[in-house]
């Protein structure tokens, strides 16, 4: 990792400020809460992929041992705020239209028809099996390739001109079928489950009739307590949302799930706290999912390297009653100087449960289709594919028309070339070799954009000197709280060591969902503002209160260390603790919310990645080994070299897991899943990931935001999947279109 | 998972009278793969017998053979000295399964009798003649990646799963029992059944009949030996293809072998043919190829898993090769 300081504690490779608890098991999962009372929930799934409950017999189920109740569409407690969803183009970000027990319909196999609250998990489990449902069957679709005929344009696009996922032209449309050189390609990615370690997991307690606290798995503190306020018809301050630590989420935190509100209906039937934990098999279903897509790519070039013209289409698979979309296409509209560009999104509704994002949304699956067919352009016209990218690179974003705030992504492609070896990368494919296997080296860039939200965070100075920050974000695993101590520390001038950072409470001054890698700028930015106005008002007391600091302002100070002082008069020197102490002030208190402005619509801004593999690949065999990724990004100021490394290497293993052995498995007869436990859905294992090397260009962004940030956890995975996939080839010369590239594809 | 009574006898009589007596009772070992089992509702046993606290876990020398007791540990086992000095092969096909978690919990006498992975006799909303004779076979028309291209039958075309199974095979194991009827000794060939009309019948143990220990007679088979498995990921998934791999060689020839794959029945397969027609020839690709060829005769793939055609023949030759050092 490269050795880039940033000043004080904004750089450092600091320890995870809570990586004891996770290791001696003493954090808090939301599974872990334990109340007094406490009883079990466990779901029934449907058997059928679409159709009607027609009977519903629990008699044996409520007679077992233990059991407090079995609640389904008939006898389960009403929802005030469940409304008729206008259609499935009303999507929400939080929040979802598939209504917990509402009605007899089924639009998947595996959608929850009944739980079973019991005072023990054993009972409640057993008692689940007894739970017998007959159902009327109606004819389901769930085959993508089938059904293909039936996408459509999102309603969002259609009823609005101007919504980005309406078709874009550049320049002339289709423009790459008239061209001489030209490449057209389909691409399939099938159905990944996020698989996150921890399960999703809820306890839920009415306080009151009217106060509910949940101890749930989510990314979106604030959104789930929105959510379920508006759900049970209670003012958002009588829901208490706590997720204090998240075992990851990759994304399946984003939304409230049914299995949520079945908790607490059958907390509010029970009058007793209840804890739903869901299975492996459930999360295939009830949780969401980076959907199956089918994609083309058409693109011409001229024989010198220069792309004249790129079509990129998309279809996503989307539920019957919502339509999830993504931006798939975004990295082809911005990515090269290509003068012709046409782009058309799609989304094919199946009877299946809805999409949700998974890390790198949209933006993975596009990249795999982009970077697969620069690969397969630059094999056409003979020229190392490095040297394409670099001779089709923008310095302006030509889909915005507007500057990009910063992009070093040449850097970081140089970066990664020489720390690859992408020298010894044989220009014919197939014919380097190591022993028997079959060696080759691919690319694939990543982008992001470098989003940023409004975001609150409250900061208390004690007289002892140290200081307490909180927001409602969450942390689901890339560090957040070390990051905003390290901010804080570095924004205060005080040791890390005296700052804590609190989060994942509904208590805490609202932030955004933790989602589209923007937490760091947005939170981080609130971080930085709080800390300011803390320094301001050290300034005023002193100034106020201290001959030697008579006037002083706070740009006139120095704060370090937990001091201030003033640089012209060397004695004038007061630690923070005694600011207060000398005014018998218990402590000062600031809250602060920072936001973006109009920055934005000024500049263009994006993260980057670029992610290098050498695989080897067994002829006879087709056992394929990645020996090696690098992996350099363009993300701002890199706060912390450690965890942010950790990020890149959590991505590229996922971008491992998506090119070499993950997808779900339908059985179209049934509409329903035959891979769906962690023996059958195959994410990669520690013999599956090589040694990576992370690299960070590690230069501010300061138009984005105060810090300098840009987001890291997408851009991590968003290429991977292509770098290896373009490597496969350049060692065996068989392109995969389709993924995963298991044995069987290559032999 | 259904309520169930739970004893623990410390005498093998107790044990086997207690599963022969009563219906729904079963030995449990290691429960790697009962408890899955039984959470699913595929088992339903209503009394468990554990059999943790027989002594059956020695690794010894017994007449020229290694006896390996049915309770000694995967992980053990592939570790043991005896075991690596005169049946690597079979530490190789162990380390090869599961995950180190899971070899340090599962039996060898549990390993045998594990079953199989196809996912419609995992899932009891889906049809299965294994699981629940006369409900179809789901795997027929349905998804078959992982199944079998030899022996299979209308109604079943499961395979079975066992790595370490394909090494004892391949070694000419022989099974001890013990059972309401006295001792007995079943070669490992004839231990595991094809599906035929009686998918739920996998092996030739009789109700209540205990597995003591397997017996591995002395052989040549030290040194050029290898376990293959070709997976979906490194390490912890179940094998596309296995193969195991032994060769007793003078210089360059073959003076006998032995070859068993895994990943492709309803019991490890054995490849005698193709053993017979190693033995005296010399050890090249283009002998290893033949004998694969010949080996994979008779083979009937399904819609998903005609891969295994072509990988089979593969696998077999680049197990033969990395047995005998040829590159
Ligand atoms: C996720 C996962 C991945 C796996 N991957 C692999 C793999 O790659 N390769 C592989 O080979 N295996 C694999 N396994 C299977 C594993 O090897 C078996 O689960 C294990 O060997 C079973 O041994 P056990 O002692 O736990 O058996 P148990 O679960 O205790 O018992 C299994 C069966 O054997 C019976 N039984 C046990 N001992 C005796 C005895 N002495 N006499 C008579 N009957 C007996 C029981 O009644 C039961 O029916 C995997 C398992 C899991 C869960």
């Amino acid at each position: 990792m490269k050795d880039y300081f940033f000043q004080d504690s904004v750089g450092k490779p600091m320890d995870r400020v809570d990586g004891r608890q996770k290791v001696t098991g003493a954090a808090k999962y939301s599974a872990e809460y334990e109340l007094p009372n406490m009883t079990h929930a466990v779901l029934v799934g449907s058997i059928i992929a679409k159709g009607r409950i027609k009977s519903m017999d629990t008699k044996k189920a409520e007679n077992a041992p233990g059991v407090l109740a079995v609640l389904y569409h008939q006898n389960a407690p009403k929802v005030p705020g469940y409304v008729q969803a206008a259609h499935p183009s009303e999507p929400k970000p939080v929040g979802q239209p598939l209504r917990a027990f509402y009605d007899d319909k089924v639009y998947f196999n595996g959608q929850p028809v009944a739980v079973v609250v019991a005072d023990t998990l054993e009972r409640a489990m057993y008692a689940a099996h007894l739970v017998k449902v007959t159902y009327e069957e109606e004819k389901h679709a769930t085959d993508f390739t089938k059904n293909v005929s039936k996408a459509f344009l999102p309603t969002a696009a259609q009823r609005n001109p101007k919504h980005p996922l309406n078709d874009y032209v550049r320049g002339k449309k289709d423009a790459y079928k008239t061209a001489d050189i030209k490449i057209e390609q389909e691409y399939v990615i099938p159905t990944e489950v996020h698989n996150p370690m921890e399960l999703q997991s809820i306890v839920a307690h009415w306080e009151a009739n009217d106060k509910l606290t949940v101890y749930d798995k989510t990314q979106a503190v604030i959104g789930t307590q929105n959510a379920f306020a508006k759900d049970w018809d209670i003012p958002v301050e009588n829901v208490k949302v706590i997720a204090t630590f998240v075992g990851g989420a990759f994304g399946n935190g984003l939304h409230t799930w049914p299995h949520e509100t079945a908790a607490i209906m059958a907390a509010k039937k029970v009058n007793r706290p209840v804890k739903l934990v869901l299975t492996r098999e459930q999360m295939f279903t009830m949780v969401g999912y980076r959907p199956h897509a089918w994609q083309k790519v058409g693109m011409s070039a001229t024989p010198d390297g220069k792309i004249t013209a790129i079509t990129h289409e998309a279809i996503g698979q989307t539920s019957s009653y919502e339509e999830f979309t993504e931006s798939t296409l975004q990295q082809t509209r911005m990515m090269y100087t290509s003068p012709n560009v046409t782009t058309r999104y799609r989304i094919l509704p199946l009877d299946v449960s809805t999409p949700i994002w998974m890390r790198g949304p949209g933006e993975a699956t596009g990249a795999f289709a982009l970077e697969s067919a620069l690969d397969e352009m630059a094999h056409v016209i003979g020229m190392d594919p490095l040297e394409f990218r670099m001779r089709n690179h923008t310095d302006r974003d030509p889909e915005k028309d507007l500057p990009w705030s910063t992009k070093y992504l040449k850097e970081a492609m140089q970066m990664g070339a020489e720390r690859i070896g992408w020298s010894k990368r044989p220009n014919i494919p197939g014919t380097l070799k190591n022993g028997e296997w079959l060696v080759g080296y691919g690319m694939g860039v990543g982008t992001f954009g470098a989003n940023r939200g409004r975001a609150k965070v409250r900061a208390v100075l004690h007289d002892d000197g140290t200081v307490v920050l909180q927001c409602a974000t969450t942390d689901i695993g890339p560090g957040t709280g070390t990051a905003m101590v390290q901010i804080a520390a570095q924004n205060l001038g005080l040791a890390p060591e005296k700052i804590i950072f609190e989060l994942g409470s509904s208590l805490y001054p609202p932030s955004p969902s933790q989602g589209g890698s923007a937490t760091v700028a947005s939170v981080g930015s609130a971080v930085h503002a709080a800390c300011k106005a803390l320094q301001q008002r050290l300034a005023t007391l002193v100034a106020d209160n201290d001959a030697g600091f008579k006037g002083a302002t706070a740009d006139k100070l120095t704060f370090d260390n937990g001091y201030l002082s003033l640089a012209a008069t060397p004695a004038a020197r007061v630690s923070f603790a005694d600011v207060l102490k000398r005014q018998k002030l218990k402590e000062i208190e600031v809250t602060e919310e920072s936001k973006p402005g109009d920055e934005r619509t000024k500049y263009s801004m994006y993260s980057y990645s670029v992610h290098f593999a050498e695989v080897h690949v067994h002829p006879l065999t087709g056992q394929i080994k990645v020996a090696k990724i690098v992996s350099c990004a363009d993300a701002g100021t890199i706060v912390n070299t450690k965890t942010a490394g950790n990020q890149m290497i959590g991505g590229a293993v996922g971008g491992i897991g998506m090119a070499l052995t993950e997808g779900t498995v339908m059985d179209h007869r049934f509409g329903r899943y035959v891979t769906k436990d962690l023996a059958e859905y195959h994410v990669p294992v520690h013999a599956d990931a090589p040694a990576i090397d992370v690299f960070f260009v590690n230069k501010p962004d300061l138009i984005n935001n105060p810090n300098g940030t840009k987001g890291i956890g997408e851009i991590a995975i968003i290429g991977v999947a292509p770098a290896i996939a373009n490597a496969v080839f350049n060692a065996t010369g068989k392109r995969i279109r389709e993924l995963p590239i298991t044995p069987d594809k290559l032999i | 998972m259904n309520q169930f009574q739970y004893v623990q006898p410390a005498k093998s009589k107790a044990a086997i009278d207690t599963v022969t007596k009563d219906q729904t009772a079963m030995f449990i070992a290691g429960g790697t793969n009962l408890l899955d089992l039984m959470k699913r509702g595929i088992v339903t046993p209503e009394k468990l017998v554990d059999i943790n606290k027989l002594p059956l876990k020695k690794i010894q020398k017994e007449n020229g053979a290694v006896r390996i007791g049915a309770l000694a540990l995967n992980g053990e086992t592939a570790e043991d000295k005896l075991v690596l000095e005169k049946h690597p092969l079979l530490s190789q096909a162990l380390n090869a399964g599961a995950s180190a978690q899971l070899r340090n919990m599962a039996t060898v006498g549990g390993n045998m009798l594990q079953r199989t992975r196809c996912p419609y006799f995992y899932d009891t909303a889906l049809p299965c003649n294994k699981r629940e004779p006369g409900t179809g076979c789901g795997a027929l028309e349905g998804y078959n990646r992982m199944h079998a291209i030899f022996g299979h039958s209308e109604k079943c075309i499961a395979v079975h799963p066992s790595d370490m199974s394909v090494a004892l095979a391949a070694l000419d194991a022989t099974v001890l029992v013990s059972g309401p009827k006295g001792d007995r000794k079943i070669p490992f060939a004839d231990f595991h059944r094809l599906p035929g009309d009686t998918p739920h019948i996998e092996t030739n143990l009789q109700k209540g009949e205990l597995i003591l220990a397997v017996d591995l007679p002395e052989n040549p088979y030290t040194k050029n030996i290898h376990y293959l498995k070709i997976r979906d990921r490194a390490s912890y998934a179940f094998a596309l293809i296995s193969v195991a791999a032994a060769l007793d060689l003078d210089g360059s020839n073959i003076r006998s072998a032995r070859l068993a794959m895994g990943g492709v029945a309803h019991k490890p397969w054995r490849l005698t043919e193709a053993e017979n027609f190693l033995a005296g020839k010399p050890a090249t690709e283009t002998t290893f190829r033949q004998a694969a060829d010949l080996a994979m005769r008779g083979a009937k793939a399904f819609e998903h898993n005609k891969f295994k055609l072509k990988l089979g023949p593969n696998a077999i030759v680049q197990a033969l090769k990395n047995a005998a050092g040829v590159a």
